[in-house]
């Protein structure tokens, strides 16, 4: 991969340790297939996590970001490949021999057991001494904010309860990682929300090594340091939210995360630190800043962020990233509002704009409107 | 006295309407609110029809005495308080089986119990009527020696205590044998899962006493096992296997295995995987985690499957009659002796009566039990 093809990342956090060559990964997923009879589930993924990260593996279903995540807790083998956990192979270690404590989806809860007997149980199997596991479930429930519920059974408590009874079980052993298996999942979209930043505060508060799977793209914003985007069983971008919203390096990622407007178009110039890439579908020369791999005449496609596209009746002076279309569609949210914009070539084109003003004339239906956008707004996707 | 009620329910049958309407006043005032006449109508036949039973068992070995008009009256009692149930559709759902129970559960054993406070008779039928009309006076004559006679004699404890031993250790025995196979079963593929169920039920298919009879020839001294073990040269002489303990505690445990593992299969087959995974997780090794896991929730199917095999053991008659010592006396085999040899019929009833009530205690926990695990789920 050359380095024309990889956009330099503004602001990506230059201490963190995956930007700097020589920290010491905490987990290091090497070439790790994992297949159910003749079907792939995970493919050949390498990847490197850092302590006190909290990275979300992020992925529709079916994507084998599920399975990778056993595979760490140890339910299931790697058919090939190796994982290492602070440096020890963890092959062939069963579940129950690994500094690794999962939160199950379910939450599976012991039902025949109260909650303090729930969060006790990992400390008993370790042989804790009785009077020092009383302080600890004690403790975890504290910070789960579930003290008075010691004695109930899970089956008395409620959705947001029963999570959080998983999570202080899940960390009473005080594990060095942490998985999480669509932790927010079973909650409604409310309490979704609070718990996300109940959960980063636990995280940012103990240091563990969080990984958290999820469908949900905004709640791998919200939550992780590194994304991983898995796709069909493979790693298809891993990075900071920001650097995975502004810079997706396929046509999957840009499409995965956010709403995004791609346009196909052929490689015109393809210059030193710029091109120009034509496309049909957009009616327009489209800029790109920086190089973009392959020769003159290659398919490509430009995704440009519909927040990040301008839109008046007047045609600006620029000759590039200008197209022409009609407003066909509006939803005005309020702070927000959303257009579709028909292109001469029937195209929609996505546009969110804020209502920054009170327009005393808006742009309304059916108006002919020109769309522009600043070059470095746009990235070039080969693939 | 009995006659023209039932001529009623038989033309209600001929003609229901007009004749069921006619009634439908009577039927408001016995509490019938909702007044439809048909319905009323097929309650009545289904009521007389129920009645009819009821009356043919209880008279069935006796002429009409003052008995009978007791019962007639008990009887008459019983239908009104039928025909107000079944005229509630509502109530109907829960009445049919309710009717299912009383006719044959709760009347024979009202028959057995009456008999076992009936005094011995050489006569037909060979027990004292409960009711008699004498001196102008009805006179209920009930007789307690029976049951006193049950504690005295050691003969009785002595069958009583060895049942519950025998159908105990059985039942232990089964839960050790089944609780694997049911495991086994539960974690088999779905593909398999059908057919090693039909091959547990399979057996079943056959007549229970022929299956019995079979171990005659597997356990004999010239039987399967002997003569294999004689021609490997293990044993010189054969082992007396007939006859014993062993042969009853394995022709119990091999009659009401299925009864063990069923009700395993479906607390095992329920059980959540990830609870297991979270176990592990936690750091228990496989052993910790069926103690403290597996086995706990399983336990309602333990209690159903050990239930479902002790009550009836406890009064097994066949098996220990075809494999067991003559020496060892189960109490269905005293229940058989007394009522068929002795023609002793209040004393067999006022045994039934007694291994009845010792088996109420088991089924009243089985209950708490479930009710117990109803809650959780």
């Amino acid at each position: 991969m050359s380095l024309a093809q990889k956009p330099k990342v503004p602001g990506a956090a230059a201490r963190a340790p995956w930007a700097d060559p020589d920290a010491k990964p905490f987990i290091r997923i090497r070439n790790v297939t994992k297949k159910f009879g003749d079907f792939v589930a995970v493919n050949n993924v390498s990847l490197d996590i850092y302590r006190s990260e909290l990275f979300c593996l992020l992925g529709g279903s079916g994507s084998g970001k599920s399975t990778l995540l056993r595979m760490l807790a140890g339910f299931e083998q790697p058919t090939s490949g190796a994982i290492e956990i602070e440096g020890q192979d963890m092959a062939g270690a069963p579940p129950y021999d690994r500094p690794v404590n999962m939160m199950f989806q379910s939450y599976a809860l012991f039902p025949h057991m109260s909650v303090a007997d729930n969060v006790a149980y990992g400390l008993k199997q370790d042989g804790v001494p009785r009077a020092e596991r009383d302080e600890r479930v004690a403790e975890m429930l504290r910070m789960v904010k579930l003290e008075p519920y010691g004695k109930r059974r899970p089956h008395q408590l409620s959705g947001g309860q029963r999570q959080r009874v998983a999570l202080a079980r899940a960390l009473a052993k005080r594990p060095k990682l942490l998985l999480l298996d669509e932790p927010l999942g079973a909650l409604d979209k409310k309490l979704r929300e609070e718990t996300q930043f109940e959960l980063v505060g636990i995280q940012e508060k103990l240091g563990t090594t969080f990984i958290v799977v999820t469908h949900d793209q905004e709640e791998a914003m919200t939550l992780a340091t590194r994304i991983g985007v898995m796709n069909q069983g493979q790693i298809t971008q891993v990075g900071e939210p920001r650097e995975i919203y502004e810079y997706p390096r396929s046509r999957f990622v840009a499409n995965f995360i956010g709403d995004v407007n791609m346009f196909e178009g052929r490689i015109l110039v393809d210059g030193v630190d710029h091109a120009v890439i034509d496309s049909e579908e957009a009616g327009a020369r489209i800029r790109i800043g920086y190089a973009v791999p392959g020769r003159e005449g290659d398919p490509i496609a430009v995704a440009v962020r519909p927040e990040k596209i301008l839109m008046g009746r007047e045609r600006p002076a620029e000759t590039e990233n200008v197209l022409s279309g009609v407003v066909e569609d509006i939803s005005y949210l309020g702070g927000l509002s959303h257009y579709r914009i028909r292109l001469p070539s029937g195209k929609r084109v996505r546009i969110t704009q804020t209502n920054r003003d009170r327009h005393e004339d808006p742009i309304t239906w059916e108006e002919p409107v020109f769309l522009s956008w600043e070059t470095p707004s746009g990235v070039a996707l080969s693939s | 006295m009995s006659a023209p009620d039932l001529a009623g329910a038989g033309t209600a049958m001929a003609a229901p309407e007009p004749w069921a309407q006619r009634l439908a006043p009577t039927l408001h005032r016995l509490g019938v609110t909702k007044g439809a006449e048909t319905r009323g109508a097929v309650a009545l036949i289904g009521l007389g029809l129920a009645w009819l039973v009821f009356a043919v068992m209880l008279f069935s070995n006796k002429g009409v005495g003052f008995g009978t008009i007791i019962y007639a009256i008990l009887g008459l009692g019983l239908a009104l308080w039928l025909l107000r149930v079944l005229t509630d559709g509502r109530r109907l759902v829960i009445a049919l089986p309710m009717i299912w129970l009383l006719l044959f559960f709760l009347a024979p054993f009202l028959v057995v119990f009456k008999v076992s406070v009936a005094e011995q008779l050489i006569a037909q039928p060979p027990y004292s009527p409960l009711f008699t009309w004498a001196e102008g006076k009805l006179q209920i004559t009930a007789h307690l020696e029976n049951y006193q006679f049950l504690l005295e004699d050691r003969f009785y404890i002595d069958a009583y205590l060895t049942s519950i031993r025998i159908a105990a250790i059985s039942t232990i025995l089964c839960l050790f044998v089944a609780y694997p196979m049911a495991y086994a079963i539960a974690r088999s593929s779905p593909a398999w899962r059908n057919t090693l169920l039909m091959l547990v039920i399979l057996p079943f298919w056959t007549s229970f006493l022929l299956r019995v009879y079979a171990w005659i020839g597997i356990l004999n001294n010239n039987g399967v096992i002997n003569n294999f073990l004689m021609w490997l040269g293990v044993i010189d002489e054969p082992i007396v296997m007939m006859q014993t303990n062993f042969a009853v505690y394995v022709g119990i445990v091999y009659s009401y295995l299925p009864l063990m593992i069923l009700p395993l299969y479906t607390t095992l087959e329920k059980l959540d995987g990830t609870l297991l995974e979270a176990s592990a997780d936690l750091g228990a090794g496989p052993i910790r985690s069926f103690l403290s896991i597996t086995l706990p929730l399983s336990l309602p199917g333990i209690l159903a499957g050990c239930l479902l095999v002790f009550i009836p053991a406890v009064g097994e008659y066949v098996i220990p009659a075809l494999l067991g010592p003559s020496d060892t006396l189960m109490i269905g085999r005293v229940l058989w002796d007394e009522f068929f040899t002795g023609r002793a019929w209040p004393i067999a009833s006022a045994v039934a009566i007694a291994m009845l009530l010792f088996l109420v205690a088991p089924i009243m926990l089985f209950r708490n039990a479930q009710g117990q695990t109803g809650e959780e789920r």
